[in-house]
């Protein structure tokens, strides 16, 4: 039992290695294992993406229902397709709802809020299911153009007025 | 003239007739047969020598750096009123860069000279030609466990590292100057993902222990067999293992991140 000592120590070693692993994985990386929950996709056309990419949140109401997962132009029109993928958990999304990407903060992440619609079975409403498309889409905000647009109008006025007096 | 293209033409051989001996050197200790029953002690002895023995060094100075980063980044990112993203400043800069280049620094500083000196006087007191008349090969003797020993350690190391470093900054940020504890672990988890920060984290580590421990053993086994030969290749151990480390870490960040 010579090596005993050395032996004891270097197995709390590894032992270590391998904790050390597994707390940055869960807490640091916040590893969560439910990649196995299953998604459907539906899509949205949006006129302008503004920086939403890939594995973007989708949020219904602030709550995380599922990713971005794919992100195309349709050729013909030139219009921006994105693929929503939202977990299979929320299956009671009425197609009259309507996406719009926003933004988390002023200069934050983009993500694309769901604002859920009516539903109702006699006006011809249905649930979302894979494939489906929401036809109801508001496209990013972007801050330059906001800014560029107020920045124009200002001096406009400012001209206009300095033309009155 | 002759002279000095002659000279040119000796270095340049023999910076060529080492690179390639360390390379034979490095594939006959790393794929001769092992036998597993006697190799294995030798590893586990190894790996308490290169490993165990290195862990108080790694985690004092992980902390250190945990907190420094933890408090330079907390007074700096309160001017811009962002001290919530304290816990992502400090979680990327070492998962991404400090974590293995500085516990490959200090591991080439600790275990590298130290394996450079043993094999040199191994080599000095002409143990390794005993070795080789016992018909024992050196090469899988001494060589191969320590090499083994680095590859294995060197991940565990940068580990370790990288936790004690995230919870130092954690705790100047968070348990001296008061920022919420949720934001910091939140912000982190936000911005640190296991397959692009955590796994290219690993390769490096692993990466700079294959090149530090094959710099300590060559430099160990090609050294003149003299007391001063024996010095002069433990400062090569140290000072081509940091520069190897430093290139490599700018290459192996372009390459994944």
């Amino acid at each position: 039992m010579k090596y005993l000592k050395t032996e004891i120590l270097v197995g709390c070693f590894m032992l270590m290695g391998i904790v050390a692993a597994v707390i940055l994985a869960l807490q640091v990386a916040g590893l969560v294992f439910n990649s196995k929950t299953e998604t459907y996709t539906v899509y949205a056309k949006f006129s302008d993406i503004g920086s939403l990419r890939l594995r973007a949140p989708v949020r219904i109401g602030g709550v995380n229902i599922g990713r971005v997962s794919g992100i195309s132009l349709e050729p013909e029109t030139m219009t921006p397709i994105v693929a929503i993928g939202i977990s299979k958990e929320f299956d009671k999304i009425s197609n009259e709802s309507k996406a719009s990407i926003q933004t988390s903060g002023l200069i934050g992440e983009q993500y694309i809020a769901i604002t859920p619609g009516f539903y109702d079975e006699e006006m011809g409403t249905t649930y979302l299911k894979d494939g489906d498309y929401i036809v109801d889409t508001g496209s990013a905000v972007i801050l330059e153009d906001l800014i560029s647009k107020f920045v124009f109008n200002s001096s406009v006025k400012t001209g206009e007025e300095s033309k009155k007096d | 003239m002759t002279d000095f293209i002659g000279m040119l033409g000796r270095y340049a051989l023999r910076k060529i007739t080492s690179l390639g001996r360390s390379t034979i050197i490095f594939f006959n200790s790393i794929f001769g047969v092992p036998n597993l029953k006697k190799a294995f002690p030798l590893l586990v002895n190894q790996i308490y020598f290169i490993g165990v023995q290195s862990i108080i060094i790694i985690l004092v100075s992980g902390l250190f750096i945990g907190m420094v980063l933890g408090l330079q980044g907390f007074n700096i990112l309160k001017n811009f009123m962002a001290t919530g993203s304290l816990g992502t400043l400090v979680s990327l800069a070492i998962i991404r860069e400090l974590g293995p280049v500085v516990s490959a620094l200090l591991y080439a500083g600790r275990a590298g000279s130290a394996l450079t000196a043993e094999i040199g006087q191994l080599k000095a007191s002409e143990q390794l030609s005993a070795m080789e008349m016992m018909a024992v090969d050196p090469l899988k003797r001494v060589i191969a466990p320590r090499f083994w020993a680095g590859l294995i350690s060197m991940p565990i190391l940068s580990l370790l590292f990288c936790l004690i470093g995230i919870y130092g900054g954690k705790l100047v940020g968070v348990d001296w100057l008061g920022l919420d504890d949720g934001i910091y672990w939140s912000g982190m988890q936000a911005s640190v993902d296991v397959w692009d920060d955590l796994i290219p984290m690993l390769i490096k580590a692993v990466s700079f222990g294959f090149i530090c421990t094959w710099i300590a053993l060559f430099n160990g086994y090609d050294c003149r067999p003299t007391s001063e030969g024996i010095s002069r290749a433990t400062t090569a151990t140290v000072v081509q293992s940091s520069l190897a480390v430093l290139g490599m870490d700018f290459i192996l960040t372009a390459l994944m991140f």
